[in-house]
């Protein structure tokens, strides 16, 4: 391709009609007949099957594993041990930088949580490989477990989440609650959780040589393949991970864990393709989850119902062996406006797996206690909980005094409030009662989640067919990547979206970073943008270079790209199709390349959320104490909305998640052993079809010029925030009993009905 | 020992030999028939992502033996469309947006063409929540799941005769 | 899952014979039994296969009036056959809020009667279990145990029968058909399960080799049609074991109850029927009061085997209203949630000041 010389840059625009409206995902297809492929569903030829064996102890060592037994089964070609293994070119134990943790991939037979690998079997079949895995009958030598929140020593941990400090203040807040007028002082227990995504983890390694191709679902296919690299010793252009569709992430699949490693050790061992599955149970312990939390908050209202400190403290847990704190008191940093705020974290050590972020990881655990607390705190003070939260309203972002880049919460108040007809709440609690004599419970949250960007890149084609292409390395894990991001390459292109070959979810695409912090759509669409922009660019100098050309000198003024045409921005009569120019300067494509960044400026001068409200409806049995939600209505200000359909639907399984959270999901761990005793889908309840209700998700239109170029904010997590709350507070306005720790069993409102 | 087991896959007849009587139904399509549209979520009948229909009912396959089901026949996600014409049930999940990751879709919606067939639910969104309870979906695409469904059925009732589900002509394998 | 042998037996006899070896087990439509197989609870050598047995998935009415129920009907075409329904609709409605419509349309009658508890430490290996392995010890006794038994637990077990199937039928005095190496025989439902005592592993009244070949309920149990109802309280609307269950059934002349029957689910090692509550409503008019009291009858013996203080007052409860709905008289249709709180109550929640 000839060099081109590029003008200065015009102010090129670039117009679609894609963006905003609501495709249907055009993945559909392939999903609703079965044909999208996700990593357990390849089957290179050769192919063997390899289970991992797990611990049931949660602290010690494995004294002995019956290997022979395991080999003598028919079928098994190897078992793969602390013993036996292909070695690792570093220490799996050495974190090179703050994206890796820690994993066990048969280091030593030390054993540090329940259900973590300590060998895996390779053989013919599955069947054989399984039962192989069983017949291994490992001894151990156990060691006490470390199981609970007091498990231990607390200690204050250098910093919770990712790099957030662990204490945050401003203003007095001592002096702030010995002035208040009302004060809540209350304890909110959560439970740990698992992701549950529900596709297993799953890799299908081959290894050809030193080069090595890779299935396997992955919110983060370039950290994933950079681990790898440094794991196994190989340059990063002898591997290949493919992962066009995740059944799920949420969290549990953005880092390389231990057990994709070991499937890739084992196609090492065997010198064959090997394909490792996760069983059910194996989910609860190497590949992360939510820790649980006991969060105390101090809250201080003056007479009017304004809020004069709030005091949030989370005790969380870590693994023995590693550190992630969820920073559960960080939610109480952006919502209300109390003038004095102090946010606090300790931790303590137990037998589990490292934890990690699963779906707002601290926004979700800390927003249902604030929720709650704030409900408490408005029935002290007699104030309808939407007034009273009206009432303390933050115009600025409470913790640092910086204006944010846009909020439309009070429009998610009016119009959730509205659609859900919230004014008819009654004030006290146990007013109200439905036909059969349920009790009848009304309640709110507010949701909010951080406007995050992270780091991406992408690259663009315009080729002489009249076609383009945006490559980037981005994943979907059911968010609609495939479809969203195509809607926006489309415009950037100028292009009808069927025109455009859209390419992702393959490490050897531009790095789309990681999936995750609701950022992806965010960032992904930067690069797209930026890469858009950029070769039409260099579109637009090739015609405005060229005299023959009806853009010819349109330089200065720029162009229009739009239905695959140029068009000057200052006489909009005169344009050509891109195949003319790519014809004419006899060129098969253009290409470039764009990224996506935060900008850090914007970032030093504002506070940048999503916000929403959430109003729920929960019924009670009086007397027996079962509860179901029979409404919700949300209402989120998340900026730009990419595609409102697939918004929706985001919304609403954020939603969900919040409603599980409140009544539902929790994984029960033995004290005595530190095993989770419901470590399957049978007994570790999450939502059925029957426990949602008919469900409503405002969008509330937002601008904001400054989170990105976009002005998008991203949706995945914040349905989660806010929903929570809502429906434990709905669950006291039915019965007038406040649970404070989740879920709410039954067996909590039973006796106080 | 070996065990000769004859099955209708998707409109197919196929001959057998299992070296295992382990084998599962699921464990057979996916890593045997390489009909990887039917998914693993749990392996123990507590998710529904397996869902098939064998003999016109829907099951969780994966608590199935193989060998037992011997002379069944068994459509699955691969055997629902008509050549390009999807079924009303898999057109009616693009439509609402009856998933996300797509994951538990295929066990939807056989799970929902089960159900028509069993006609208990009508076209009461509680009775059909209730009558696709058997399949969880994570990402929550519950309440697009129960508009396919009414959508879906309303469509078939429309075009009763055309849409026959057990009737459906099968790709071969 | 441990490699086991596979026998497709072509008749009952057959079927006995090879069942009657140690180490067998007879497999149904397997829902349970590979579920346990897969977690190295169960380790069969050979499993013979009794699906493909003739005769034995047949609903029939008898002579007497009663009705015999094949073991190899299915969970869902039982309960979905109108006549069946209509006559015994607390049975189609534990039925029906039992598991998912995959798992009702896959596990048979006879499987369903001889499921095994969902301990959480009977189903993890690694725990000790008497039920399990006898004399290991039991885990849950001091483990998590909130969901364990209130009634007729001992200290070597706590585990209770988790059968909605069998809590109307053992209200209904079903009979157990067997065949055995001996020949037929027949046995009261209420018979076929045993408490632990000190020999949990010993679950039921069943030899080796005897097989389940009917259920039968008797003409007397189609009296109840018109007051018989199946209630079940659960941690989320469906798809999930009882908490506690009740199922209830009542025969009203004139504004008096003559007859009532009462069993309790997911409280005990065994579908427990309530007898002496019973009792207590012969011949009085169905009130508040009088239910009350059948309620603290029917729990009098009942003590907390650990974190389940919760699940005796529940039962009280969950007594009252299954009574209650009872009395207002069986739907014409199952609700849209059987046996479920949320199916329309008709106004058998008393308010309570
Ligand atoms: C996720 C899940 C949720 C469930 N929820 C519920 C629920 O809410 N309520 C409920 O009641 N049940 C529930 N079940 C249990 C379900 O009802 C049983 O698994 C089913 O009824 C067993 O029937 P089956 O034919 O599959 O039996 P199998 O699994 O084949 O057999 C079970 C046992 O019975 C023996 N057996 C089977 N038939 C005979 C016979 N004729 N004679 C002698 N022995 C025999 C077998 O040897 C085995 O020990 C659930 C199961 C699962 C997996
Ligand atoms: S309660 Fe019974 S089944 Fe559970 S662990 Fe104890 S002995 Fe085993
Ligand atoms: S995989 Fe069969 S029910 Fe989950
Ligand atoms: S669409 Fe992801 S689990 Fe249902």
């Amino acid at each position: 391709m000839p060099e081109l010389n590029l003008t200065s840059a015009p102010a090129h625009l670039r117009h679609g009609s894609n963006i905003g409206q609501p495709l249907t995902r055009r993945d559909g297809v392939l999903k609703v007949r079965g044909q999208a492929t996700y990593a357990a569903d390849n089957h290179p030829p050769g192919m063997l099957f390899a289970v991992m064996a797990v611990a049931s102890i949660a602290r010690g060592r494995v004294t002995s594993l019956d290997v022979a037994a395991a080999r003598r089964h028919p079928g098994v070609v190897d078992v793969m041990t602390s013993d036996h293994k292909p070695e690792l070119a570093i220490d799996p134990e050495i974190k090179t930088n703050p994206f890796v943790f820690r994993m066990e991939v048969l280091q030593s037979n030390e054993v540090r949580y329940a259900n973590q690998p300590i060998a895996v079997v390779i053989a013919e079949t599955l069947e054989a490989a399984t039962e192989g895995a069983a017949l291994l009958a490992p001894r151990y030598e156990t060691l006490p477990a470390l199981v609970g929140l007091d498990a231990g020593e607390s200690f204050v941990p250098p910093v919770v989440g990712v790099g957030n400090p662990t204490e945050n203040h401003r203003g007095d807040v001592e002096a702030g609650l010995a002035a208040a007028e009302k004060q809540i002082d209350a304890i909110y227990e959560t439970p740990p959780q698992y992701h549950n995504a529900m596709e297993p983890h799953a890799i299908v390694a081959s290894w050809n040589g030193d080069s090595l191709q890779i299935d396997m679902p992955t919110q983060g296919l370039m950290l994933s393949l950079a681990r790898v690299a440094e794991l196994f010793g190989i340059a990063h252009d002898k591997i290949h991970i493919r992962s066009p569709f995740l059944g799920g992430g949420f969290g549990s699949k953005g880092l390389m864990a231990g057990p994709p490693v070991l499937g890739i050790m084992a196609a090492k061992l065997v010198g064959k393709p090997v394909k490792l599955v996760l069983r059910r149970e194996q989910m609860y312990g190497p590949v992360g989850h939510r820790a649980p939390t006991r969060q105390r908050l101090r809250i201080g209202a003056d007479g009017e119902g304004r809020l004069t400190a709030l005091d949030h403290h989370a005790r969380t847990v870590s693994s023995t062996f590693d550190d992630f704190y969820e920073p559960a008191a960080d939610a109480s940093h952006t919502l209300y406006a109390a003038p004095a705020i102090r946010t606090s974290h300790d931790a303590v050590r137990v037998n589990t797996g490292t934890p990690l972020f699963m779906r707002a990881p601290g926004e979700a655990t800390g927003s249902i206690a604030l929720e709650s607390a704030i409900d408490e705190m408005a029935w002290a003070c007699g104030i309808d909980p939407l007034a009273f939260r009206l009432k303390n309203y933050a115009e600025v972002e409470p913790i640092t005094g910086k204006p944010f880049s846009s909020k439309a919460l009070r429009a998610c108040y009016e119009q959730g409030a509205a659609r859900f007809g919230w004014a008819k709440r009654p004030l006290q609690p146990r007013q109200m009662r439905d036909d059969d004599g349920l009790l009848v419970g009304w309640g709110m949250g507010t949701a909010t989640f951080p406007a995050l960007m992270f780091q991406a890149e992408a690259r663009a084609v315009l080729r002489r067919d009249g076609s383009g292409a945006m490559e980037i390395g981005a994943h979907d894990m059911g968010q609609g990547a495939w479809t969203a991001l195509a809607q926006i390459a489309a415009d950037e292109l100028g292009l009808d979206i069927d025109r455009v070959e859209f390419k992702a979810g393959s490490s050897d695409l531009p790095d789309a970073g990681i999936a995750g912090g609701s950022a992806h759509t965010a960032t992904a669409g930067a690069a797209i943008h930026s890469a858009g922009a950029a070769v039409i660019a260099k579109l637009a100098d090739l015609a405005a270079n060229d005299e023959r050309s009806p853009l010819f000198g349109a330089g200065n003024a720029g162009v229009i790209a739009r239905d695959g045409r140029l068009i000057r921005r200052d006489d909009e009569s005169r344009g050509e199709g891109y195949s003319e120019i790519l014809a004419r300067a006899d060129v098969a494509e253009v290409e470039a390349r764009g990224t996506g960044a935060p900008n850090p400026a914007a970032m030093e001068e504002y506070a940048m959320h999503a916000h929403g409200a959430v109003f729920a409806e929960v019924k009670v049995d009086p007397e027996l104490g079962q509860v179901r939600v029979t409404r919700m209505v949300g209402a989120f200000a998340a900026g730009r909305i990419v595609n409102p359909r697939m918004v929706q639907s985001q919304l609403f399984g954020g939603m969900i998640w919040g409603m599980s959270f409140a009544l539902h999901e929790e994984a029960i761990t033995d004290r005595r052993s530190g095993r989770v005793m419901n470590a399957n889908l049978g007994e570790y309840h999450i939502p059925v079809n029957a426990d949602v209700p008919p469900l409503d998700a405002i969008m509330v239109e937002e601008h904001d010029p400054h989170v990105n170029a976009l002005g998008i904010k991203g949706v995945g997590e914040i349905g989660i925030t806010g929903s929570a709350g809502a429906v434990a507070n709905a669950v006291w306005h039915a019965t007038g009993v406040r649970v404070r720790r989740f879920p709410i069993r039954i067996e909590e409102l039973l006796t106080k009905l | 020992m070996n065990h000769s087991i004859s099955l209708t896959v998707n409109g197919a007849r196929r001959e057998f030999v299992l070296d295992d009587p382990r084998v599962t139904l699921l464990d057979l399509l996916r890593e045997r028939l390489h009909l990887t549209g039917t998914k693993m979520g749990c392996d123990r009948g507590q998710c529904g992502a397996c869902t098939i229909l064998v003999d016109g009912k829907r099951i969780n396959s994966c608590l199935a033996l193989a060998i037992s089901h011997d002379g069944a026949d068994i459509l699955t996600i691969e055997g629902v469309a008509r050549g390009d014409q999807l079924h009303p049930v898999q057109a009616a999940f693009i439509a609402h947006d009856g998933f996300q990751c797509g994951f538990c879709t295929p066990g939807q919606i056989m799970s929902a063409i089960g159900m028509m067939s069993e006609a208990q639910a009508g076209n009461d969104p509680e009775r059909i929540r209730e009558c696709m309870s058997g399949n969880l979906c994570r990402c929550g695409a519950y309440a697009g799941i129960v508009d396919a469904v009414l959508d879906a059925q309303a469509s078939m009732d429309e075009s009763n005769q055309r849409c026959s589900v057990r009737g459906a002509p099968h790709e071969a394998i | 899952m441990k490699q086991f042998d596979y026998v497709r037996p072509a008749t009952v006899a057959e079927a006995v014979a090879a069942a009657a070896q140690p180490g067998a087990a007879y497999l149904a439509a397997g829902t349970n039994l590979l579920d346990l197989m897969k977690g190295g609870v169960s380790r069969p050598d050979r499993l013979v296969d009794v699906t493909h047995l003739d005769g034995l998935d047949q609903i029939e009415c008898l002579a007497d009036g009663g009705v015999r129920i094949g073991a190899l009907v299915s969970n869902a075409d039982l309960a979905h056959d109108a006549h069946f329904a209509k006559s015994y609709p607390a049975v189609a409605e534990a039925l029906l809020s039992g598991a998912s419509a995959q798992l009702r349309n896959a596990a048979t009658i006879g499987g369903n009667l001889l499921q095994r508890t969902r301990c959480a430490y009977f189903y993890d290996a690694a725990s000790r279990c008497n039920k399990r392995e006898a004399g290991s010890g039991c885990d849950a006794r001091d483990g998590e145990n909130r969901t364990h038994a209130v009634l007729g637990w001992s200290e070597n077990c706590i585990a209770t029968h988790p059968s909605d199937f069998c809590v109307p039928l053992v209200a209904l005095d079903a009979v157990v058909e067997i065949e055995g190496r001996n020949g037929r025989r027949e046995i009261a439902l209420d018979e076929l399960h045993r408490l632990p005592g000190n020999t949990p592993e010993r679950e039921s009244a069943l030899e080796p080799g005897d097989l389940i070949v009917a259920v039968r309920l008797p003409a007397a149990a189609r009296g109840f049609a018109a007051h018989a109802r199946y209630l079940k309280v659960r941690d989320r609307t469906s798809y999930a074991f009882a908490v506690v269950s009740a199922a209830a059934a009542l025969q009203i002349e004139n504004g008096k109850i003559v007859e009532a029957r009462l069993a309790l689910g997911g409280v005990a090692a065994k579908p427990w029927r309530a007898r002496a509550a019973e009792d207590v409503l012969r011949n009085v008019a169905p009130t508040a009061d009088a239910f009350q009291e059948t309620a603290w009858r029917a729990l009098t013996d009942a003590k907390p085997s650990g974190d389940n203080a919760f699940k005796i007052e529940l039962a009280r409860r969950i007594v009252v209203r299954a009574l209650s709905l009872a009395a207002a008289g069986t739907p014409a249709r199952i609700a849209a949630l059987p046996a479920s709180p949320f199916a329309s109550t008709s106004g058998a929640i008393h308010a309570r000041a």
